[in-house]
């Protein structure tokens, strides 16, 4: 695990999502999926004004928040993200999904961390989709332990994540048609 | 059809394990596709048990979600108050007294070992030896004691508060405590001789359920899962928190990957515990057990915080987004056992079904804290 290695890449994922970001030289294929990306972002950063957070990674303070690096990137950036984090020898620890009511978003968010031995170095990796169109690829392709929390989080929130191989009752009744986690979920 | 031909045939049959049966440790249910003696595919379900301490988090202020802490995991809930504590003390900026600091490790270090003693009896009795759970169940009783003594409840925790501890120790708890340690350490060798050495459990436990390193970092598996196979490391001395690193233990770490190396790793670990106990015992200063200024209102500022700690199965973590009022905006618990019993499904691929059954003893699992 290369911590500068890990942090300059993130930074470079998070700028190519920005809507002002020059589109960097890769492969053919990630070129397309960027001009792809680029789009969304357009629209989403139109559609968005008061966002308190862009795109970006962030340094933060491990005593005050629990982590080291919070990068947040667009959602059909995550697999990138996976990949990268993953041949870099980092483990899932969680999927969270969070409601963003107001804004109209989800929120999910990756906990990556190191756990092959040595000081620990917890990375975040958030996305935020539309509440009305939430869609965001799965990484259970890359790391077999986000299948459970994905699904988990599709449960409970509704977020569908595409290409994910078994988005079925979880936790809940087979026959739950509620997500209990929205903000706007009565029981 | 020839009957040659016929024999070839692959046919595979539905079995199911659970949700009530003794060797799943509570109401996990398994759904295996079996091709004669072998397991095709075996797929755990979740949520018999599930009572969705998130939600709870979110409707509930911070101080009234700390008896939800010791319903996840009801054999090392200690840890998990450590984990909750340590998350808000981390988001409000409070400073923690030393003494509690203290009393916090005792005590979950206590729950650790009471924790893998039951694992260890139980474990034995999934493979089918009755006898030594009754000896750990002795043991385990002094440690509800002088738990019980001290917190007021025998297994579902809630004793952390913000700040410290609720409760102060007294020299009965202490006295009780050196006692027991003088007890229990020659009773670990005794297990050994009477269980480790048992040829029947070294057939069924040495090979069974080889767990790569490889595989165990695909699926977040942390704990003595992970330190069986071969991976030194844990919350304690990683990513220490509390007052760990003034304290000197080793951490027990086999190599063999198998359901063996895991069992070894508990029983090791209850060594380890003891003399975790001891030191802290010795150091124990005087002083307050709660900090002065805790506010009455908790609001802690907008933003996330995330906090982990090492749970008898492993990492436990919560994250919380809070939003700056006086509950929770999102509450998530990482269970330790929902990450290592994940990687069932995979690594059981082609294992005899009695192998099946002795490789989830030795993961350990815990239903109520997978469910949530």
């Amino acid at each position: 695990m290369d911590r500068a290695k890990i942090k300059k890449e993130l930074e470079k994922l998070a700028a190519e999502g920005l809507p002002a970001g020059q589109p960097q030289e890769e492969a053919p294929v990630v070129v397309q999926a960027e001009g792809e990306g680029e789009d969304k972002a357009k629209a989403k950063a139109k559609k968005e004004e008061d966002v308190p957070r862009k795109n970006g990674l962030i340094e933060t303070d491990y005593a005050k928040r629990g982590a080291h690096l919070d990068v947040q990137i667009n959602p059909d950036q995550v697999v990138k993200a996976a990949e990268l984090l993953d041949s870099e020898g980092m483990t899932i620890d969680m999927v969270t999904g969070v409601d963003w009511i107001k804004e109209g978003q989800f929120e999910i968010i990756y906990d990556y961390s190191y756990t092959a031995g040595g000081p620990a170095f917890r990375v975040v990796v958030r996305a935020r989709v539309d509440r009305n169109k939430p869609d965001i690829p799965t990484i259970s392709h890359i790391y077999g332990g986000a299948n459970w929390h994905e699904r988990e989080t599709w449960e409970l929130l509704g977020i569908n994540f595409v290409g994910h191989p078994q988005l079925e009752h979880f936790l809940l009744p087979e026959d739950a048609d509620f997500f209990p986690l929205r903000k706007d979920f009565k029981p | 059809m020839s009957s040659l031909a016929q024999s070839q045939l692959r046919e595979t049959f539905e079995l199911n394990i659970g949700p009530q049966h003794p060797a799943t440790h509570g109401v996990l249910r398994i759904k295996v596709v079996m091709d004669g003696e072998y397991i095709d595919r075996a797929e755990p379900i979740l949520g018999y048990i599930h009572r969705m301490h998130e939600k709870m988090g979110e409707n509930r202020t911070w101080n009234q979600f700390w008896p939800n802490m010791g319903r996840l995991d009801y054999l090392s809930a200690i840890a998990y108050n450590h984990c909750y504590a340590g998350l808000m003390e981390r988001a409000l900026g409070i400073v923690v007294p030393e003494r509690a600091e203290y009393i916090r490790v005792i005590t979950a270090e206590l729950n650790r070992i009471q924790s893998h003693l039951l694992g260890f009896g139980a474990y034995i009795m999934d493979l089918g030896g009755f006898t030594p759970l009754m000896y750990a169940m002795d043991e385990r009783e002094q440690i509800l004691d002088l738990l019980e003594s001290v917190t007021g409840s025998r297994l579902t925790y809630c004793y952390f508060r913000f700040g410290g501890v609720y409760n102060d120790i007294d020299d009965d708890f202490i006295t009780g405590t050196r006692a027991f340690l003088k007890r229990f350490r020659p009773q670990i060798d005794l297990y050994h001789k009477l269980v480790t050495g048992n040829v029947i459990l070294m057939d069924r436990l040495i090979g069974i359920g080889p767990l790569s390193p490889e595989i165990c970092r695909k699926y977040g598996a942390t704990g003595p899962v992970l330190r069986g196979s071969g991976i030194n490391f844990d919350i304690r001395k990683n990513e220490p928190y509390s007052v760990y690193p003034e304290l000197d233990f080793d951490i027990p770490v086999y190599h063999e990957c198998d359901s063996m190396a895991r069992y070894m790793v508990r029983m090791d670990e209850m060594g380890q515990s003891c003399r975790i106990i001891e030191q802290a015992l010795n150091k124990l200063p005087e002083g307050p057990v709660m900090a002065e200024k805790v506010p009455k209102a908790l609001k802690p500022p907008k933003g996330d915080y995330y906090y982990a700690v090492e749970a008898a199965r492993g990492m436990f973590s919560m994250r919380t987004v809070s939003d700056g009022t006086n509950n929770s905006y999102r509450m998530r618990l990482r269970s330790p056992t929902y990450s290592n019993v994940s990687l069932f499904e995979e690594a059981s691929r082609g294992m005899l079904l009695s192998d099946a059954l002795a490789f989830l003893g030795s993961l350990d699992p815990v239903i109520p804290e997978m469910d949530r």
